[in-house]
């Protein structure tokens, strides 16, 4: 038996670069980690801020969701210019008269107390992910005093989640009222459009409450922090989008039935 | 004594072990794995899909010859097989396979990336996809068959299941398909578009992408943009099929014998928000094979692509345009004159970027010495094809003639010459081109296939193509209806043929003419075939750069790749743009991107680089 161990080599060699701080103290970060599995030779130390370090793969999500966002926008897009073409759509009767039949269904007043629900979620949910970017929290989390970021942005994102779900009951409830009224998806032009519109967005509220609750679950599992931030982030701005189009699909269906 | 401790433990190779690789083999997230199970699924689905135009061709001339395990074709069975062809290959092979298939196996290397932006994401919509195939082959198997009304699936009929068999469960699992095909299209052009805009290596600025890459960035652009409305559109004839609304139907629909009430709704409407999708679709399923064409010519004239620059403005412009003229599909409709009008500049304004896509096309090898190799004949077949198909293009734009051509094969012939012919020759060029890519693994090189045959292929295919599509423009211009079952042999009053068989029967001789080339268009494809099953094996083992190209994904690494993708393999980084290609240099006659600068001065400046290694 050899009088000293050598260990065995577990790890690949790889080549150092000064350029990089890399002075072989093993404080560096793998390669690989570095650029978040982007293109070779990526320039690190001359990209903008953003580009590299922790938020490149931060960016990447969120510039990944932002197209995911564009594209449901034309989604909307479809969905609202059917809207006008329905309204403005007549056909001719047995006299030989142009009928246009749109009757404008009336807006449940309990929408915009609804909509003010989701405003302050959409508020909460900011609240929320600028606490992930905290620079002191961060240090701390790095320095390994804990999850203060964790601790910071989790009530937060408990109301979003509860305000959410608030919301997505007070459309109910303004659905069961418009029923108890006799109207239905079916009934006419004007109430086709009004259960698509508020129907498709909560389908879409939902998913952002499922988004928001995997959020809530990795804010508890997840021990690395960029993916914390990712979640929370991603969550964040898909519930902002989501919110801004209430908005505009509320707009529509107040003011421009 | 207890091993030491970096040994693996001992792998039992049971049966749950097998199936667990075989899972993560097929499960992958590795994106050339993913391209290539795109370019499986596109091939299994364009041999469906030429089985079925095979039949509708067979049925237009011999009506009576029996299916075998069918019986006879029966006129709701021939617009199944029209729609199911059309929409299997425009779908499932024109976007899937040069967007999806090419786009993981090629693009990332392309621009020097490790991966593709998100490759969970990128998994899912390949299994989305396999799905929707699924779904959509499952609905011939359904009572009352698949659904019958095109590709196109116009209301008032397709929104009401009683107008016909198949309209039933067939038109619900066609919707629910080409629903997720457009979730998964739209998740996989997220990638793409992700990838190119944040995963190019150092030195890939926007103006050396190569333009293949330039063309699925565009298509994925407008993939976004155009399914995500057809998406929408399916969303509301699923609601006007079952959930009793009427945005398409119009009021006192009498369908079938039944009177339908209806409310306000308009047919027009879906054919807008389809054609609003289905315009930029052909775009799409070109857009790479236009890039692709422009590489390759300027590879094997050994000659810079002419235009760079204008090149790039073109293909965006045209995605832009795309987007702006779908009215010219429903010339037709009774759409309102002046929209036509408007439709018929924004049409013919098109024509201005594809044109000079054209001429760059002609002037890059212009006097030039190509070396005919079969993705160099592919990639001028493509531009013979485009020309061809795109000339009969202004002529259909003119609203008065397309009144009279719309529904006629000559429709049936400009679409499959500029579209499905063109697109289909751009994805043999891309497979005889990147075959050393698609069968490199990390032991072994990749292999080349044989060129003899992939010569014999290309005439048999170029002459076929032309004889197939061709005459179809003389049957359109003779009265020929498109969506016909039946042309000739149906009795008219008294005994004699039918007012319109009357009227085509001497169109007969030149369809019959139509069938046998189709017939020859795809035996000639079984070389191909032949081709690849033989080459898979025995073919030619592939130098790293076989063609002399310059774009990246001819590096050194990539061909065999490193079976490692961390730290240790060599950094990859782009000096100039593609197609750097001087044919007065006897010596070195191309410079890839990835070759840093010839300079002296640079290679002293390596020797004496003092940073320690």
């Amino acid at each position: 038996m050899p009088a000293t161990i050598t260990p065995n080599k577990t790890e690949q060699e790889r080549k150092r670069r000064v350029e990089d701080h890399d002075n072989g103290s093993g404080r560096r970060p793998p390669t690989d980690k570095r650029t978040g599995g982007g293109g070779d030779n990526d320039n690190w130390n001359d990209r903008p801020n953003g580009r590299r370090g922790p938020y490149e793969r931060l960016h990447r999500y969120r510039m990944g969701l932002f197209f995911a966002l564009a594209s449901d926008l034309m989604f909307f897009v479809a969905i609202v210019s059917t809207f006008f073409v329905n309204q403005s759509t007549g056909h001719f009767d047995a006299y030989n008269h142009y009928v246009n039949e749109w009757l404008p269904t009336t807006i449940p007043p309990i929408l915009w107390l609804n909509t003010a629900v989701l405003m302050l979620s959409s508020a909460a949910i900011e609240f929320a992910r600028r606490n992930m970017f905290r620079e002191t929290d961060v240090m701390d989390e790095w320095l390994g005093l804990g999850k203060p970021i964790t601790r910071r942005a989790l009530p937060w994102l408990s109301a979003t989640i509860a305000l959410g779900i608030l919301f997505l009951v007070g459309q109910w409830i303004a659905w069961r009222q418009l029923a108890l009224q006799h109207i239905f998806f079916k009934t006419n032009q004007s109430s086709h459009f009004f259960y698509l519109i508020t129907g498709v967005h909560a389908v879409h509220l939902f998913l952002g409450i499922a988004g928001l609750i995997t959020a809530f679950t990795g804010l508890y599992v997840s021990r690395q922090l960029e993916t914390r931030q990712i979640l929370v982030d991603g969550a964040a701005w898909y519930w902002h989008a989501m919110g801004l189009l209430w908005l505009f699909l509320f707009t529509l269906l107040v003011f421009f039935q | 004594m207890t091993p030491p401790f970096n040994t693996p433990p001992a792998q039992p190779h049971s049966t749950s072990a097998t199936r667990r690789r075989l899972c993560a083999a097929l499960f992958t997230t590795d994106h050339r794995v993913i391209g290539i199970q795109y370019l499986v699924l596109a091939l299994l689905s364009v041999v469906i899909g030429t089985l079925l135009s095979l039949l509708m061709r067979i049925h237009l001339v011999w009506p009576d010859w029996p299916l075998p395990l069918h019986g006879p074709i029966l006129p709701e069975d021939y617009l199944a097989l029209v729609t199911i062809h059309g929409t299997i290959m425009l779908f499932f092979v024109l976007t899937t396979a040069p967007q999806a298939g090419f786009g993981n196996l090629i693009l990332p290397a392309q621009i020097g990336a490790r991966s593709m932006a998100f490759p969970a994401l990128n998994a899912a919509s390949f299994w989305l996809t396999a799905a929707a195939l699924l779904t959509l082959l499952s609905s011939t198997l359904v009572p009352g068959g698949a659904a019958i009304s095109g590709w196109t699936a116009y209301p008032p009929l397709s929104a009401i299941p009683s107008s016909g068999p198949g309209q039933a469960l067939g038109m619900d699992l066609w919707l629910t398909s080409i629903g997720l095909f457009a979730i998964a299209s739209t998740a996989s052009s997220i990638n793409t578009l992700t990838t190119i805009v944040r995963n190019r290596c150092h030195g890939m600025t926007w103006e050396r992408l190569p333009l293949t890459v330039w063309g699925w960035f565009t298509a994925a652009l407008l993939s976004i943009i155009a399914f995500s409305v057809l998406l929408a559109a399916l969303l509301l004839l699923f609601c006007d099929r079952h959930a009793g609304t009427s945005f398409f139907l119009p009021t006192g629909d009498l369908v079938n014998g039944i009177l339908h009430q209806g409310g306000n709704g308009s047919p027009l409407l879906w054919l807008h928000l389809f054609w609003f999708f289905g315009h930029p679709e052909v775009y799409i399923a070109i857009l790479p094979g236009m890039g692709l064409t422009s590489m390759l010519l300027a590879n094997f004239s050994h000659r810079r692509v002419f235009a760079y620059r204008t090149m790039i403005t073109t293909t965006l412009l045209i995605g832009l345009l795309g987007i702006l003229l779908w009215g010219h599909h429903m010339f037709v409709a009774g759409l309102n004159p002046f929209a036509s009008s408007a439709f018929s500049i924004s049409t013919m304004a098109i024509a201005l970027p594809a044109a000079a896509k054209v001429l760059s096309w002609l002037a890059t090898i212009w006097r030039s010495r190509p070396s005919y190799k079969t993705p160099m004949l592919f990639a001028l077949g493509f531009v013979s094809l485009f020309l061809t198909g795109g000339l009969t293009g202004p002529i259909l734009a003119q609203p008065i003639l397309d009144e009279y051509l719309h529904n006629t094969f000559f429709v049936v012939a400009h679409f499959h010459l500029i579209m499905a012919m063109a697109g289909i020759f751009g994805l043999y060029a891309a497979t005889y081109y990147w075959f050393p890519l698609l069968t490199a693994t990390s032991h072994h090189p990749g292999r080349l296939l044989s060129e003899r045959l992939g010569h014999l292929h290309f005439w048999c295919t170029l002459l076929g193509a032309y004889a197939v599509f061709l005459p179809m423009h003389l049957t359109g211009l003779a009265g020929e209806p498109r969506h016909y079952a039946q042309l000739t042999g149906i009795p008219g009053p008294g005994g004699s043929l039918s007012p319109a068989g009357a009227l085509l029967s001497h169109t007969l001789p030149l369809n019959r003419f139509i069938t046998y080339t189709a017939l020859f268009l795809a035996t000639a494809q079984l070389i191909f075939l032949f081709n690849l099953a033989r080459s898979l094996r025995k073919g030619k083992i592939a130098s790293s750069n076989p063609w002399q190209a310059t774009t990246l994904e001819w590096h050194p690494t990539m061909n065999p790749f490193p079976p490692l993708p961390a730290s240790d393999t060599p950094d990859i980084s782009v000096h100039r743009a593609p197609c750097q290609y001087q044919s007065n240099q006897v010596e070195i006659s191309f410079l890839p991107q990835w070759a840093p600068i010839p300079f002296e001065q640079d290679e002293i400046e390596d020797v004496t680089d003092t940073k320690p290694e």
